[in-house]
């Protein structure tokens, strides 16, 4: 009883401080409609709609009509002959992109912050940080170009020095490689920028001590710049791992063919051809679903491990 | 930018004290790796410069390693006469501004509001937008939420359902917060100026970085987009330039293009046409990037700040 008046007087609180402020500001309030709305239809709505995943979609019954099937969605896609090798694509092509791709901004970054702050380090960066503006449909445009099977850059030049031509994409053993490497040429210089802001932070008397110190240049990398940018690597680290699973679509849609369709059929891909294009729903969103989920757990996870090994977190 | 500021501290000490031979040897090492990568980043976008402005019979025998071979306008002139590349870049154009346009005052009306501590409710706006970073209902579910408001196959497809990235919001949010002291608001709030006035005439003009840096990711990202596009339209006239392009280079669809010219020339130019439509497609952001550079590095550190 006691306990109940409490909570109400609280909550009176509560809701004249809101009055009080929905008075003074209401333009504030009216002005976040819109974008709230945007949030609700386009982000939130479809999260209800996810519930097809649980049903047998019907066009004419509509998805709140169409009747109800529990897991039968999901335990279709357990029993499916492509589950495995789609989920150890999704995994090798996402694990591969995070143990080459990971690493490659930091050196570039540690390796930009020894040449000081002349033209050329200007120069690197600006052509590094050039190829992040390059559409995924040019990127692949070029990919296709390069190593294309009679006339592209890559055989021209394998010809030359006398060796045999290769079809690049129609390898499916070469698909991860060009898929990850592109990747590392495209984005490295754009990510390198944050571990450039990082080492700028690091406070200038820990070099003057390792310069008293008598350290030599990579001594001074390894005691002071890899320290310091650890904070920065940790929640980087947390974000990549955290999205093993959502490894875009974009790219490795336009990069399959029937020949490399073995390494490149990923989870994503999966979903957009089994349901937009046959249109199956309910199947399609059940498998969807199951890739969201497994990816804000391993995000959850990741995080929680670091919060307790190192105390940085993103939440 | 920071770095450059506490390297600029650096040489000082450097003269003083004489670099020993293992420093000057990393330190080459190093010169040689970045050149060497420089080169590699480099190097293609050349290539495919040069390429597209040689003659057709170069870029088909493979005659171009570095400068343009026999330098020649063929495949622009062919791009410019042909309808179904104009509508794609019209296209591109509308939806990269009226899309832009849209996204940033979106982001707007919802960050600075966000940005007051006065606001009531805004822990759980902010949580309930976060959260759609993490999760999200999928493809189809979000595709039925677009057919039901009836957008498909229509242009508010590209416009509306991608139109606010949280990611924006947080940066847009936390730079208001720091560089709109709320003792400013206080003053003009005793000063009987409403939220709105605010917003126009002080908020809005000491934004102008952050601004930058919104109109310039979403004018990038609406350019470069082609996947809303791919599962939203079907007509072809409504398709942005990328969509163009897939069809072209990635699947090889030259005949639209081509169909006026004699066979033999037909060939040669389909290649030339590739390397062409990239630099086209391409050069309206490379060209401004060197000059906004600086904004979208800010627009980072914005975000890592509160990240």
């Amino acid at each position: 009883m006691k306990h109940q008046m409490l909570n109400g007087g609280v909550k009176r609180r509560v809701s004249e401080e809101a009055r009080r402020s929905l008075r003074k500001h209401w333009q504030l309030y009216l002005i976040v409609i819109p974008p709230v709305l945007f949030f609700l239809i386009f982000k939130y709505y479809p999260m209800l709609n996810a519930v097809l995943a649980f049903k047998d979609y019907n066009v004419i019954k509509g998805i709140w009509g169409s009747p109800w099937v529990g897991f039968k969605n999901f335990q279709l896609f357990f029993d499916n002959p492509m589950f495995w090798p789609l989920v150890k694509n999704t995994i090798y092509v996402s694990g591969y992109l995070l143990l080459a791709g990971f690493p490659v901004p930091i050196l570039l970054a540690l390796m930009l912050n020894e040449v000081g702050s002349g033209r050329f380090k200007r120069l690197v960066q600006l052509v590094t940080f050039a190829p992040y503006f390059i559409s995924t449909v040019v990127m692949v445009s070029i990919i296709m170009l390069f190593l294309a099977p009679r006339l592209g850059f890559a055989n021209v030049a394998l010809n030359f020095f006398g060796l045999d031509s290769i079809n690049f994409l129609g390898e499916a053993s070469m698909f991860r490689s060009i898929y990850v490497w592109s990747d590392i040429w495209q984005t490295a210089g754009y990510s390198a920028v944050i571990y450039l802001a990082a080492l700028a932070g690091i406070d200038p008397t820990l070099y003057e001590a390792a310069k008293v110190d008598g350290a030599s240049r990579f001594q001074k990398i390894v005691h002071v710049d890899i320290p310091g940018l650890l904070p920065t690597i940790t929640i980087i680290l947390i974000l990549n791992v955290g999205s093993v699973m959502a490894i875009g679509f974009e790219k490795i849609y336009l990069l399959q063919n029937p020949l490399n369709m073995v390494h490149s059929e990923i989870i994503a891909t999966y979903v957009y051809r089994i349901g937009l294009l046959n249109a199956n729903y309910s199947f399609a969103t059940a498998v969807g679903l199951f890739n969201s989920l497994i990816n804000l757990v391993l995000l959850v996870t990741v995080n929680g491990l670091a919060k307790r090994l190192t105390k940085s977190s993103i939440w | 930018m920071a770095a450059t500021k506490s390297a600029v501290q650096q040489p000082p000490f450097r003269l003083k004290i004489r670099e020993s031979a293992g420093d000057r040897l990393f330190l080459f090492i190093i010169y040689t790796v970045l050149s060497l990568v420089l080169l590699a980043v480099i190097y293609p976008l050349i290539y495919i410069l040069s390429s597209s402005i040689s003659s057709p019979a170069a870029v088909t025998s493979g005659r171009v390693w570095l400068w343009p071979v026999d330098i020649s306008f063929r495949g622009f002139e062919v791009l410019f006469s042909t309808p179904q590349i104009m509508t794609g870049y019209g296209n591109s154009l509308f939806y990269t501004t009226a899309g832009t346009l849209i996204s940033v005052a979106l982001t707007v009306m919802i960050a600075y509001p966000m940005s007051r501590k006065t606001f009531f409710g805004r822990g759980v706006i902010m949580m309930l937008i976060t959260f759609t970073m993490l999760f999200s209902g999928g493809l189809i579910p979000t595709y039925m939420v677009v057919k039901e408001f009836g957008m498909i196959d229509s242009r508010w497809a590209l416009l509306i359902p991608n139109a606010i990235w949280v990611w924006q919001v947080i940066i847009a949010r936390s730079f208001f917060q720091s560089s709109i002291p709320d003792e400013l608001m206080e003053a003009a709030e005793i000063d009987g100026c409403s939220d709105l006035r605010f917003m126009r005439s002080v908020v809005i003009p000491l934004s102008k970085p952050i601004l930058a840096v919104l109109f310039l990711m979403y004018g990038v990202g609406q350019w470069n987009a082609y996947f809303d596009a791919l599962i939203y339209l079907k007509s072809a006239n409504l398709f942005p330039l990328q969509l163009v392009l897939r069809s072209i280079i990635i699947m090889n669809n030259t005949a639209g293009v081509t169909d006026a010219l004699k066979q033999v020339e037909r060939q040669q130019l389909s290649e030339l046409l590739k390397y062409s439509l990239i630099v086209v497609a391409t050069l309206p952001v490379l060209i401004i990037y060197p000059f906004v550079q600086r904004y979208f590095v800010q627009g980072m550190l914005v975000g890592s700040v509160k990240g």
